[in-house]
């Protein structure tokens, strides 16, 4: 192997840990010469996303690495699974489907990992510190990771991200390196109209038009008056990692490795700059819905990718407040099972159920086969949900704002307020 | 069209007709490891089926979850028989490479520089070396 390994690396690799960590570091140096990485570092923690049950090979994967005795070395969080396991009676999840996945699931625990069961561990976990090194898998998380908390982590693929996890190692390469986070292009927002910047879907919409242009470079987001919540930047976040491979993305004066813009750009000049304007993004938001028209009727209303937080549901709470939904829609929010606990503290809950809301927990639409074959059109507010639904779900999507959503689910059919996505 | 000889990340040898897309693509959502159709209804190749083709596109995008459908295209026998793509694409080595220690299967991965890659637009069949070869079959 070209790249350095420790002492203690070749000794996983001969077996000393057992078969396992054997088989982990086997995979993990043959990746680190892909990637082109001279040696590899110390982590301090993991996120896995591999939990994510795909078939008999995601499983006959994990139990390899059980039964050989593998062990995280790091404090791991687990990411969605491919079961809701008190939930998925309610659903249409065949048993075959169940079975395999709660063993997946199992497997993990064995190895030590934290049953979070959550895309978004950020929102309850301790999170890792500015300049930490870490394995992320889960590209939405990976990208808040980054971008957000400035902690380091490439984009893990599943497969890989546990073994990071189990030889507590990782490629010394990529974004663990600081010479390799500095932004390429400017993405310039002050053409947009001021009123359009205080919205919250902006910020999906934003991200699946930048993320398209972008691919696995690193956007540098200016020129916007007001500063993006948390929320924002998780549902921005995820859509560059949709529609891209974004894997960091700076915002000046929000983000923790960009104070200014030279900071964000390591004082070198961008590759590339971009305005970007209304009728730029009047087409995106057209682009995220598929299939689905004002008026058409609807059958599920679906929030949540990645989790639903709990300042979302505080602040769908008084969209809620007081109304039902109608008879033919579902409403369904995905979260994790610790944000609907404390969800259920704040009274969030019961406001949605009494709205008539479902709360998924551990997982989502797209990773449990859940939906029904009756279920053919949804409505979201995640560009996420909204970009893999035709594709994975063979379903028909419209896209629109939180208040766009509720106000669907309640009418039956799509509505959607379009006045701040015309121009003048 | 010359041989092209790009970097072999996961060396091993393969015929096909060629699957080209000058856009990356997501397994996650975008490849059915059931059947090998490629089902990312926003990608050019949407509708065409990539099992026993040589797939070749720039990278792979977006989820996570992208090399374990592969796995599971390969362990289903639904996979491509080779991957050629425009620079190194750690997500299809990785696939490749669990599948063959957990399966025993070889799926070639060859990382091409960027002015060759788009040679292989117009190309309908290739087989590809264990050194990283990528030659015409005519």
């Amino acid at each position: 192997m070209p790249h350095k390994l420790t002492i203690a690396d070749r000794a996983m690799l001969e077996g000393d840990s057992g078969p396992g960590t054997a088989l982990a570091m086997s995979i993990l140096s043959r990746m680190a010469d892909v990637m082109g990485a001279e040696s590899l570092l110390d982590i301090s923690a993991a996120h896995i996303d591999s939990s994510l049950y795909q078939g008999p090979a995601t499983l006959e994967f994990a139990e390899r690495l059980a039964d050989g005795g593998a062990r995280v070395r790091v404090p791991t969080t687990l990411n969605v699974a491919g079961v809701d396991v008190h939930g998925w009676r309610d659903w249409a999840v065949p048993e075959s489907w169940a079975d395999p996945a709660r063993r997946q699931m199992e497997a993990y625990e064995r190895m030590g990992c934290r049953p979070t069961w959550t895309c978004a561990p950020y929102q309850t976990e301790v999170r890792p510190a500015f300049g930490d090194q870490v394995a992320w898998g889960e590209s939405s998380a990976i990208v808040f990771a980054n971008s957000v908390l400035g902690a380091r982590t490439e984009r893990y693929p599943d497969l890989m991200d546990i073994c990071c996890a189990v030889t507590g190692r990782a490629p010394a390469t990529g974004l663990h390196l600081e010479a390799n986070r500095a932004g390429s292009t400017l993405i310039d927002l002050s053409d947009l109209p001021p009123e359009l910047c205080e919205d919250g879907s902006l910020y999906p919409v934003l991200g699946h038009w930048a993320g398209l242009r972008a691919g696995s470079k690193i956007p540098v987001f200016d020129g916007l008056a007001a500063g993006p919540s948390e929320d924002d930047l998780k549902a921005l976040g995820a859509a560059l990692a949709s529609s891209g491979a974004v894997a960091l993305f700076h915002w000046v004066g929000v983000t923790p490795e960009a104070p200014d813009r030279p900071t964000a750009f390591q004082g070198r000049a961008p590759d590339h700059r971009v305005v970007v304007r209304l009728a730029d993004l009047r087409r995106a938001r057209d682009d995220l819905g598929s299939g689905l028209g004002l008026e058409d009727g609807l059958d599920l209303v679906v929030l949540g990718s990645p989790h639903f937080s709990l300042t979302e549901f505080g602040v769908l709470a008084p969209l809620l407040r007081g109304r039902r939904k109608h008879d033919g829609v579902r409403f369904v929010i995905t979260t994790g099972r610790a944000v609907k606990a404390l969800a259920k503290e704040s009274g969030a809950l019961e406001i949605a159920e009494d709205f008539g809301a479902e709360i998924t927990v551990d997982t989502c639409i797209l990773t449990t086969p859940m939906l029904p074959t009756q279920i053919q059109s949804l409505m979201t507010n995640s560009a996420k949900y909204a970009y893999y639904a035709p594709g994975l779900l063979d379903r028909a999507v419209a896209f629109g704002s939180l208040e766009d959503c509720v106000e669907s689910a309640v009418c039956g059919k799509v509505v959607r307020d379009d006045r701040l996505w015309r121009d003048g | 069209m010359n041989a092209l000889v790009g970097r072999p990340l996961v060396p091993g040898e393969a015929e096909g007709e060629v699957l080209y897309a000058s856009e990356p693509l997501s397994f996650w959502g975008g490849y059915d490891s059931e059947t090998g159709e490629i089902i990312d209804r926003r990608h050019p190749l949407s509708g065409q089926n990539g099992a026993g083709r040589v797939l070749v596109i720039p990278s792979t995008r977006g989820s996570s979850t992208t090399a374990a459908v592969l796995l599971e295209s390969l362990r289903s026998g639904t996979g491509p028989c080779a991957i050629v793509t425009q620079g190194p694409d750690l997500f299809v080595a990785l696939a490749s490479t669990v599948a063959s220690e957990l399966y025993g299967t070889v799926l070639p991965i060859i990382a091409l520089e960027p002015d060759d890659f788009g040679r292989l637009r117009d190309v309908s069949r290739v087989r590809v070396s264990a050194r990283g070869r990528v030659t015409e079959v005519r």
